[in-house]
């Protein structure tokens, strides 16, 4: 695209501080690496078994009860895997719960524990503070303006954004791994009865069970958005390349050594 | 080799191997302190077993939460059942009176008893939430007898480890640990919201373990067994609900 050589060149970080003198700068260290896969991996696997198990009772509710004899905030228009729940279709899926809710559970360790790990990383190595928290130039509302603006028209990336976030995924990724991925812990714990129990104002806090299971669905929507936007973003700015960096952390393709 | 790469290297080895050994470690003493869940095998027993093993150690003496008169459900749904047996429907045409619960396994006085019998121990109540796998849940007033009392007056031997309870309904059996057995809140439920407990729920006799989803509340309860071996009940995984795909801890 001709238009892309033309795009004003703002600003174009250094590369990466990295050890080592004939290596190329590595753009996500091996930890990030690491942990955005094992992440991946059991999202997705949490969205499967998640979408699994609500198939078995596709009604949401506020407050602490709800079922079949109760009226319901909102439905969701799909069948069911029970026959006791209403649904409008002739016909009831197969039981999917098991399996879904052994792998949900694993995954959700799996997923918490990987984001412990990155968390705790990510403060002590300083990468939330240079690579996520905005820059303070960036901190205003032209600056954001500017960025959606920028989004809107699809404008391709300056190279800039090859090395370092722009302003809108900044504050994607702190919404993401600070308040939705919380959200999702807290609320599916807060669904547990055992959990509860020695814990009760994890419940009571959100309003009672069915409230954390009705936030539950939305955070798990929320992720999935954004999971499609990313995909959707990475997918429109260069797959390969992106890819690329975030499975071996470099930006070009490797150079053969001499 | 570079001074750098040795370095790594040794590193990575010390920690894996350090790795290894405290995961031996680790399994060793969660064996020892029962954290081990009877469905442990598998490709879902790691998940399984740190959700069990958490609950052991997160939530020996707590309570499930209890809920005032005015918060229990209009209507306590009865969920979906198999059709009952014939052998049911004669004992109930004679309002239960026939109906026994076998008390056996590791108690040095083994015995029965008539829904009676059991009324006449002391009876408590607990307005708790029943919660099922599915998400919908309702909270109702539950009358019964502990069952820590029952295993009291049966004696339970110092080696048992779980309490094993049968259905009428051959197919639902389940068992729950010591601590679970022992737990205040745990009742052998004969009533609900201040009557006998409808079929629909359970009645005559009905497990109640508020700290689990409601599968582990298994309805129509006719033999408890106390034994020291899961292995020796079904496939040996615990419950019924494992041979169904279920897990055998129902606290998440």
């Amino acid at each position: 695209m001709a238009e892309t050589q033309s795009l004003p060149k703002l600003r174009v970080p250094g590369p990466a501080p990295y050890s080592g003198s004939t290596a190329q700068p590595l753009r996500h260290s091996a930890l990030v690496r690491a942990t955005h896969w094992i992440t991946t991996l059991s999202c997705i696997a949490l969205l499967v078994s998640g979408i699994e198990i609500v198939i078995s009772h596709p009604r949401f509710y506020w407050g602490e009860n709800g079922n079949v004899l109760t009226p319901v905030l909102f439905k969701l228009p799909i069948p069911s895997s029970r026959s006791l729940v209403p649904t409008g279709y002739g016909f009831v899926l197969a039981d999917q719960n098991g399996w879904s809710r052994y792998l949900h559970f694993q995954s959700a360790w799996l997923a918490v524990l990987t984001g412990l790990v990155y968390v705790t990383a990510g403060f002590v190595s300083g990468h939330f503070r240079k690579s996520l928290l905005p820059r303070a130039e960036d901190l205003s509302w032209q600056a954001l303006g500017r960025t959606i603006a920028s989004h809107l028209r699809f404008e391709p990336p300056g190279a800039a954004d090859l090395w370092s976030y722009n302003l809108l995924q900044r504050i994607t990724y702190l919404v993401v791994i600070f308040v939705l991925f919380p959200l999702a812990i807290w609320t599916g714990l807060a669904m547990s009865p055992a959990f509860t129990s020695a814990f009760p104002a994890s419940v009571t806090l959100l309003g009672g069970r069915q409230s954390a299971r009705t936030i539950h669905f939305f955070v798990a929507v929320s992720l999935l958005l954004f999971l499609l936007v990313h995909v959707g973003m990475v997918w429109f700015v260069g797959f390969a390349s992106r890819m690329r960096a975030m499975i071996t952390g470099r930006i070009e393709k490797p150079m053969v050594d001499a | 080799m570079t001074d750098l790469s040795r370095r790594k290297l040794i590193k990575g080895g010390v920690a894996a191997a350090t790795g290894l050994a405290g995961l031996g470690v680790a399994a060793d003493l969660a064996k020892n302190y029962g954290l081990i869940p009877p469905d442990h095998a598998g490709i879902w027993g790691v998940g399984e077993t740190l959700n069990y093993a958490s609950y052991r150690l997160l939530t020996n003496h707590s309570m499930a939460r209890e809920f005032t008169r005015s918060e229990i459900s209009e209507k306590p749904l009865a969920n979906e059942m198999p059709p009952l047996s014939d052998e049911f429907k004669k004992l109930q045409a004679r309002g239960f009176a026939d109906w026994r619960l076998t008390v056996d396994g590791m108690v040095d006085r083994p015995q029965t008893f008539s829904l009676e019998e059991l009324k006449s121990h002391p009876s408590r109540s607990q307005i708790t939430q029943l919660a099922c796998e599915e998400g919908w849940s309702y909270v109702s007033e539950w009358t019964g007898v502990p069952l820590s009392h029952v295993l009291e007056v049966a004696g339970i031997q110092p080696q048992a480890k779980y309490v094993v309870y049968f259905s009428i309904d051959p197919d639902w059996w389940d068992s729950i640990d010591m601590s679970d057995a022992l737990h205040p809140q745990t009742y052998l439920a004969y009533g609900m919201n201040g009557g006998d407990l409808p079929v629909g729920n359970g009645g005559p006799l009905r497990m109640r373990v508020p700290r689990q989803l409601g599968y582990k509340s298994v309805k129509f309860i006719n033999r408890l067994a106390v034994t020291d071996d899961l292995r020796n009940f079904g496939k040996g995984l615990g419950s019924a609900s494992p041979e169904g795909g279920y897990a055998w801890f129902a606290g998440v």
